[in-house]
């Protein structure tokens, strides 16, 4: 078995056409699964503790300090002044001791306190920023599913015909266009000219006086231009997918056997091509999870929303290294179980492999 | 599956069409009939940040967003009025000794904490011994170092000694915020609730902080200087400043600080204006262009003073801010009461800055346009920080007048990490532009002075001018004002020959605020002086509620 999962992050072309590492007789016996669960689960140590040797060096590596961004070209800042506040932060010691400690807090699940003025724990900051930017990533992801799945298919069932070509050109319209761009668009267009939504921030100025059906509405009003970009963008990847997987399906024998068995057309596309034209989704989606905490800055600078990518990027400019260690360490944990994850989904719902064996 | 598509779609624009009670922006403020132009309380005033506040102690921020914040919160012993001239805040008066080095502030009677305790001499002792001990992790410690000696004498009054008169003192008593001693002693700061939630002598109080979204103050009703007149101050967290424009726009923030281009080309409409009122005024810093004074070539006065002929300082105000700046000429700003009238800008002058530089060796022997010495061109390369496109133009024009004369010049934009921490703090450029922001006080010594030399200490350009060292310390020791007045108007004359750095322009702020904020004043300082009993909305043109 080769243990090493695929590590790309994020986008549904990126890992999910390399070969399977793992077709295991699940149903033979239950212990096997464990066993198997179990090994994958104790591989993924090293694993991790790479990544974060790693990513530590990698990030005191760039240049200058916590320290260094806070007092550097200050009048009112003295060398000695600047010395105690290294100490403080334990900056002083040599690298391998300060990731020492670092690991030896990760052990009982401590992710440290904050180096930004504030001392706060990075467990507090991260949990704090997480709900906004899951909503956002949930909706998007939901709406990308419900939007290029479809897509997809009408394509590849209709390859070549004008829709084909016509979609093909939009969700590759929606995937070039900067972001940030249409954003501003869309928030003159809608914010500034019609006035129908909110431009920035997930809430209104007298949100805490609404009824709970108004601050959902407000909620909804704030997240509508966001969650329909960050959607935007994400079509291209899901439906081009969606549609040679299909393509690739329809072209199978047992496609045309049923419609030499009078099936009709319906029936033929939906029940027993689509089905099976699904089954790497359930990859895509395990290789989702890490994205849904990731957060985008630009994005989320655009249109002032409190989320994880602003949070990561301030951490980086002000060189808060626990905090970024901590984000570091959640996006490779989930970036791991998300692949374990969909290498189990897809065995369980691939039939093929099921009855193979 | 398209009927499942179309609902969603269909979902969303109702979503977004259906409750479409915005308001739309830039709705024209009326003009107020002169006799209902009053002041009164109320209404909401709506700004807006590109960060959030960090931490709500001052002694322990060091970010604008939370200083902003904080100084709304808390008050100091002194501060500094419009003109830059000092007035009891806290304190209601203060007595400096004929020596200069005991200083006595008489606090107000009855200020009171926002929970009701009575703030005494106590407060402002305690806030002293905080910042000076080597557990706060603050960086500002260094000036309350100077103190011998603090004492209270009475719970109405406190005095400090110092080993010298240290003339910068008031400054540094201006930036102190003073904290409850009830609420922090014996605890450790960085931990304290009031990190978040401040509790201070200030004329507003904070109802709630979201992080990363909203900072929303209400005013103090028992101000004692007076209950302000806007109800409530709320700040909006939005990092982009396009976006930060088309909330202006549509009516989401009230307040905001515009590009040299929004102001002159985006906010010039008659609805705009019908909607807003615009304030200019010098910004308290200025920009210039700095060498490396070791290199050799930087070090004969005269390539400088060349350098600062060729280059047209106008020419860069009108290029790279419209016009919206005044050219640099010295390290004071034009305006402010520090300023030497009787200095100008180096005029543009190339035959000039020719003959200088011919002067100190540098000719063009071969013929290629590049002047050289002893067979070296004269060539040199200007660093500054990535990403400030203001700086960048600047380096762009420089570099064609430089050519003019003779002068080779690259540009290399670097990020800012590596920029102060490889290039200024190692001492590895030949020139930088960039940037000081002036604090309060006259008092430069920490960049002019040649014992500011040293490693990641301010004087990087290593700038040692004996005359320029005795009248800083000079003007540390003379705290009257109009001694301190000619120090450094002869600081000024000495740097205006010398050109250690060549100044080049002071921008102007440039601030939007909304026509229905009366009172506003502009000052040498801003529009900012003591707003929350000065600005106010008249009846007639108050909102009841606040609106998204």
């Amino acid at each position: 078995m080769r243990a090493g999962p695929c590590l790309r992050p994020v986008g549904p072309l990126s890992c999910a056409r390399r070969p399977r590492p793992f077709r295991p007789r699940i149903q033979n016996r239950s212990g096997t699964l464990f066993a198997y669960l179990a090994k994958r689960l104790l591989f993924m140590l090293p694993l991790l503790l790479g990544i974060t040797l790693i990513s530590f060096a990698v990030i005191h590596l760039a240049p200058g300090s916590t320290v260094d961004l806070e007092t550097s070209m200050n009048p009112r800042v003295s060398a000695e002044a600047r010395e105690r506040l290294r100490h403080l932060y334990g900056l002083d010691q040599p690298l391998h001791v300060q990731y020492g400690r670092w690991l030896k807090r990760l052990a009982t699940l401590d992710l440290g306190e904050s180096f930004a003025p504030d001392h706060r724990p990075v467990k507090d900051k991260i949990l704090e920023r997480i709900p906004v930017t899951l909503t956002i990533e949930l909706l998007a992801l939901g709406l990308i599913f419900a939007v290029a799945v479809p897509l997809g298919v009408a394509s590849a069932v209709r390859q070549y015909s004008l829709f084909d070509k016509i979609s093909t050109v939009v969700v590759f319209v929606g995937f070039a266009i900067p972001t940030f761009w249409l954003a501003l668009l869309l928030m003159i267009l809608f914010g500034v000219k019609l006035g129908w939504l909110p431009i920035s921030g997930i809430r209104s100025l007298d949100h805490d006086s609404l009824s709970a059906a108004g601050k959902i509405a407000d909620y909804a009003r704030h997240l509508a231009l966001p969650v329909f970009l960050s959607a935007f963008g994400g079509l291209a990847g899901l439906s081009r997918y969606m549609r040679s997987n299909m393509l690739e399906v329809i072209r199978q024998d047992y496609i045309t056997t049923a419609r030499a068995k009078g099936l009709p057309e319906n029936d033929v596309i939906y029940r027993h091509a689509l089905r099976n034209a699904l089954l790497p989704v359930v990859t895509i989606l395990g290789l989702s999870l890490p994205a849904l905490i990731g957060g985008a800055v630009i994005f989320e600078s655009i249109f002032a929303i409190p989320g994880m990518g602003q949070l990561f990027y301030q951490g980086v400019l002000a060189r808060d290294y626990p905090l970024i260690m901590g984000i570091l360490v959640i996006g490779a944990v989930l970036t791991l179980v998300g692949n374990l994850l969909a290498d189990i989904c897809y065995a369980l719902v691939d039939p093929r492999i099921r009855v193979g064996g | 599956m398209k009927r499942a598509m179309a609902m969603v779609l269909a979902a969303l624009f109702l979503a977004a069409a259906g409750c479409g009670k915005q308001r739309k922006g830039l709705e024209p403020v009326p003009d107020v009939p002169g006799d209902q132009d009053k002041p009164a309380y109320g209404d909401t005033l709506v700004d807006s940040s590109t960060a959030d506040a960090i931490n709500l102690i001052p002694i322990l921020a060091s970010d604008g967003a939370s200083h902003a914040i904080a100084g709304l919160t808390y008050n100091s012993l002194v501060s500094y009025d419009g003109t830059l001239n000092l007035y009891g805040d806290l304190a209601d008066h203060w007595e400096v000794s004929p020596d200069g080095r005991t200083m006595t502030f008489h606090l107000r009677d009855g200020v009171r904490w926002q929970d009701g305790r009575p703030l005494t001499a106590e407060d402002v002792l305690f806030t002293y011994r905080l910042i000076i001990n080597p557990k706060t992790p603050t960086a500002y410690s260094e000036s309350y170092k100077q103190v011998k000696d603090a004492r209270v004498v009475d719970p109405h009054r406190i005095r400090f000694t110092y080993d010298k008169p240290y003339c910068p003192a008031m400054e540094s008593w201006a930036s102190l915020s003073i904290l409850p001693k009830h609420l922090l002693e014996g605890k450790d700061v960085t931990k304290s609730p009031l990190v978040r939630r401040p509790m201070g002598t200030g004329p507003y109080k904070l109802d709630r902080w979201i992080t990363q979204n909203q900072i929303v103050l209400e005013s103090n009703h028992d101000y004692f200087m007076g209950r302000p007149w806007i109800e409530r101050s709320v700040t909006r967290v939005i990092p982009d400043t396009a976006t930060q424009f088309l909330e202006l726009k549509s009516g989401g923030i009230e307040q905001m600080s515009l590009t040299p281009t929004q102001w002159s080309r985006q906010t010039v409409s008659k609805e705009f204006l019908a909607a807003f009122n615009k304030y200019k005024y010098p910004v308290s810093a200025f920009t210039y262009l700095a060498f490396n004074l070791r290199d050799p070539r930087f070090a004969d006065r005269r390539v400088r003073q060349a350098i600062s002929y060729a280059i047209d300082r106008d020419e860069i105000v009108r290029g790279v801010l419209l016009g919206l700046g005044e050219p640099g000429v010295g390290p004071y700003v034009p305006s402010t009461k520090w300023f030497n009238k009787n200095l100008k800008p180096y005029p543009h002058d190339p035959a000039r800055a020719k003959a200088l530089l011919a002067e100190a060796g540098w000719k063009d022997t071969n013929g290629d346009g590049i002047l050289d010495r002893d067979g070296r061109p004269f060539d040199f390369e200007i660093i500054t920080n990535n990403g400030n496109a203001e700086r960048l133009k600047t380096c762009v024009i420089i570099q064609q007048r430089l050519k003019d004369v003779g002068i080779r010049v690259s540009i290399r934009p670097i990020e800012w990490a590596a920029f102060i921490s490889d290039f200024i703090d190692k001492k590895r450029f030949e020139a930088t532009v960039l940037g000081w922001s002036i604090g309060l006080d006259p008092d430069q010594y920490d960049i002019w002075h040649s014992s500011k030399t040293k490693p990641k200490e301010l004087n990087f350009i290593s700038y040692r001018n004996a005359d320029v060292d005795a009248l800083l310390e000079e003007g540390r020791r003379n705290c009257g004002e109009r001694e301190r007045k000619k120090i450094y108007d002869r600081l000024q004359e000495v740097m205006w020959e010398d050109q250690p750095e060549i100044f080049l322009y002071v921008p102007y702020a440039l601030v939007t605020v909304n026509r229905r904020f009366h009172g506003i004043e502009v000052t040498p300082r801003g529009i900012g002086d003591r707003w929350w009993n000065r600005w106010y909305v008249p009846k007639p043109l108050q909102r009841g509620q606040i609106q998204p």
